[in-house]
């Protein structure tokens, strides 16, 4: 064989990888799709779910999981911008960032499912609240900050020296120059970053099962007080989100239509997550092109 | 002029004439002064406390899955050698419990190796039709497929494993349909996109003089490929696969769904088996806490983390490699 057909040979197996990667995602968008569309309807998307009875919507789950999200990005944006300034602007090249830079990535590196037993063990047992929101959202906080601050770190360093120069030269202090002229034309690139992370939190699951529970308690959406237990905005009961729901119908659920359940489901979350993607783009260049004023 | 906003983008034009108008340079500087300072103080402090809080983090994770873990062996009495070497699984049994867990360390290794295997020359061969076969309307296709991939959870992977892919190996293949099989190839989708990207970033970072040099020689594109651009990158081809395989061996809900979750080591790739995440996800729930079944199920979360270290390790060692 010489080197002339052994190329052609070559190229014809990566054209038929990238084929193949390509037939993944159609494959999988197509079944989730295909069989989860036929399964939503308002009823599915407003309905209690159901332990026993076939029927069962996911009302409260998919508010969870919103709301897990939103306390999550609560906690974890503040800390992770926090973190990525300390990183891009005060962390001076040695050993305490070398410590720091190792321990973002440790806690990037981490199953999830380790980070769901810590959570177990600090936010449910040693605080004794047992499995709570808060817990749950905190357990996402470490899953979720290296992401964060890797991501506004980048953001903050490829911000041009020159915006940050001219800023001190005008005899602006340090933290004045991050506040009112780094974050700023770093905040597109940080905001697309946070909503890319939204859409890994939002379908995450094993970190939660132990943090957040497995069950919600009866919700009346007309109470509004966070501090009562029935209301939904109460951040001291369990809280199934859609990705646990769909594990633990799976795994250890009774209902009989558990296929229809968790199809519908499925196709929900990953709607919601391609949302998540598409938004983080569209935001990104319509900030770029706002600040950058490029047609 | 009460509409104007004052941004930074306006200092650098030079705009803030318009802001002395309106505050006399006297107040401005009267105003200032100290509190300035002191702000530069508390923002300082603010992201000191941010960095502090990463590290406690780590720190308080190693420490107390480190003490919780190491309880079984302290407290219990559990053998660590039986431990880690027995293959024999019986927490419940009252008279004479045993608690090997060689089966499911077995099995994290296996589904991770074979899963690698798997997803290895795809990402790697997806990263070379992105870089050098089709640079341009390749990449435009397979970089978007690439990010969606990542964006479907766990779970969903774990559900169309459990519903297409266990069936389908059932009738097709043979046995239970639940195996270490369905797994792998569960876990292999799910790090494909890992290995892809980060190959993809390996291949396009070699200088053009590479590529330009070897053509110049008058090699095929295959042979440039295989003899000078897949050694120059290979640390950090390694170092995707590596990656690829921390992220298969923590991975929990999807493999526990299509794996089948049996205590015996498996024989063939078509026998259901375990892996220590999907044991700990199966019996954390449904185990007292503080009892010796339970403690086993901290220590073998131990093992994930101690994993997790080695894996960064490895990193670590590759990309020093690279360096050089």
């Amino acid at each position: 064989m010489n080197s002339k057909s052994a190329d052609r040979i070559a190229s014809g197996i990566f054209y038929l990888i990238a084929l193949i990667i390509i037939l993944i995602l159609v494959g999988l968008f197509y079944y989730i799709l295909f069989n989860g569309l036929k399964n939503i309807s308002l009823h599915f998307l407003t309905a209690p779910s159901s332990n026993i009875m076939a029927g069962g919507g996911i009302r409260d789950q998919l508010f969870n999981s919103f709301y897990v999200l939103f306390i999550t990005m609560l906690i974890a944006v503040p800390l992770g911008i926090g973190g990525g300034i300390y990183m891009a602007e005060y962390a001076k090249p040695g050993k305490v960032t070398d410590i720091i830079r190792s321990c973002v990535e440790v806690l990037a590196s981490l199953p999830s499912i380790v980070i769901g037993m810590f959570g177990l063990l600090m936010f449910v047992n040693l605080t004794g609240w047992g499995y709570t929101i808060l817990g749950g959202a905190l357990a996402l906080t470490v899953f979720n900050l290296p992401v964060i601050v890797r991501v506004s770190e980048d953001a903050i360093r490829s911000v041009p020296r020159e915006l940050k120069e001219a800023s001190l030269a005008l005899g602006i202090t340090h933290w004045h120059t991050i506040k009112t002229v780094i974050l700023p034309s770093a905040f597109p690139s940080i905001l697309t970053g946070i909503i890319l992370a939204s859409g890994r939190v939002f379908g995450e699951a094993a970190a939660l099962i132990f943090t957040a529970g497995l069950s919600t308690p009866r919700l009346d959406y007309a109470n509004w007080n966070p501090f009562s237990a029935t209301s939904p905005l109460n951040i001291f009961r369990p809280a199934e989100t859609l990705a646990v729901h769909i594990w633990s119908v799976n795994t250890q659920g009774l209902i009989p239509d558990v296929e229809e359940v968790s199809s519908g489901a499925a196709a929900v979350l990953i709607i919601s997550v391609l949302i998540f993607n598409l938004l983080a783009r569209w935001i990104g260049s319509m900030i770029h092109r706002k600040i950058t004023a490029t047609k | 002029m009460s509409e104007y906003t004052f941004t930074p983008y306006n200092v650098i034009r030079g705009d803030w004439c318009i802001m002395e108008k309106m505050v006399s340079a006297k107040d401005r500087l009267l105003k200032s002064g100290n509190n300035r300072m002191d702000g530069e103080l508390r923002g300082k402090i603010l992201v000191i406390l941010c960095a502090v809080i990463m590290i406690s983090a780590t720190i308080a994770i190693t420490i107390f899955l480190g003490t919780k873990g190491l309880q079984s062996f302290i407290k219990n009495g559990v053998s660590l050698i039986e431990f880690i070497t027995s293959t024999n699984w019986n927490p419940t049994n009252q008279a004479k419990p045993e608690y090997g867990t060689l089966p499911f360390i077995f099995g994290s290794f296996a589904v991770t190796f074979l899963s690698a295997l798997v997803a290895a020359p795809l990402g790697i061969g997806g990263a070379i039709f992105m870089t050098e076969i089709a640079p341009s309307w390749g990449r435009n296709i397979l970089q978007p497929v690439i990010e969606l991939l990542v964006g479907i959870p766990s779970v969903v992977y774990g559900f169309i494993g459990l519903s297409v892919l266990v069936p389908f190996i059932r009738e097709n293949v043979g046995g239970l349909g639940f195996s270490l099989l369905s797994g792998t190839i569960v876990l292999s989708v799910m790090i494909l996109p890992t290995v892809t990207t980060i190959a993809t970033d390996s291949m396009s970072s070699l200088p053009k003089t590479l590529r330009e040099g070897s053509y110049a020689l008058g090699a095929t594109r295959w042979q440039t490929i295989r003899k000078v651009l897949i050694p120059a990158a290979l640390p950090t081809l390694l170092t995707a696969i590596v990656l690829g395989m921390a992220r298969a061996f923590g991975e929990a809900l999807a493999v526990q769904m299509v794996i089948g979750n049996v205590k015996d080591l498996p024989s063939s790739l078509l026998d259901a088996s375990a892996t220590l995440t999907t044991i700990i996800t199966l019996n954390m729930g449904h185990t007292t806490y503080g009892s010796v079944e339970n403690n086993t199920l901290w220590s073998m979360g131990l093992i994930l983390l101690v994993m997790s270290f080695a894996f960064i390790l490895l990193i670590r060692y590759l990309s020093s490699r690279r360096k050089m």
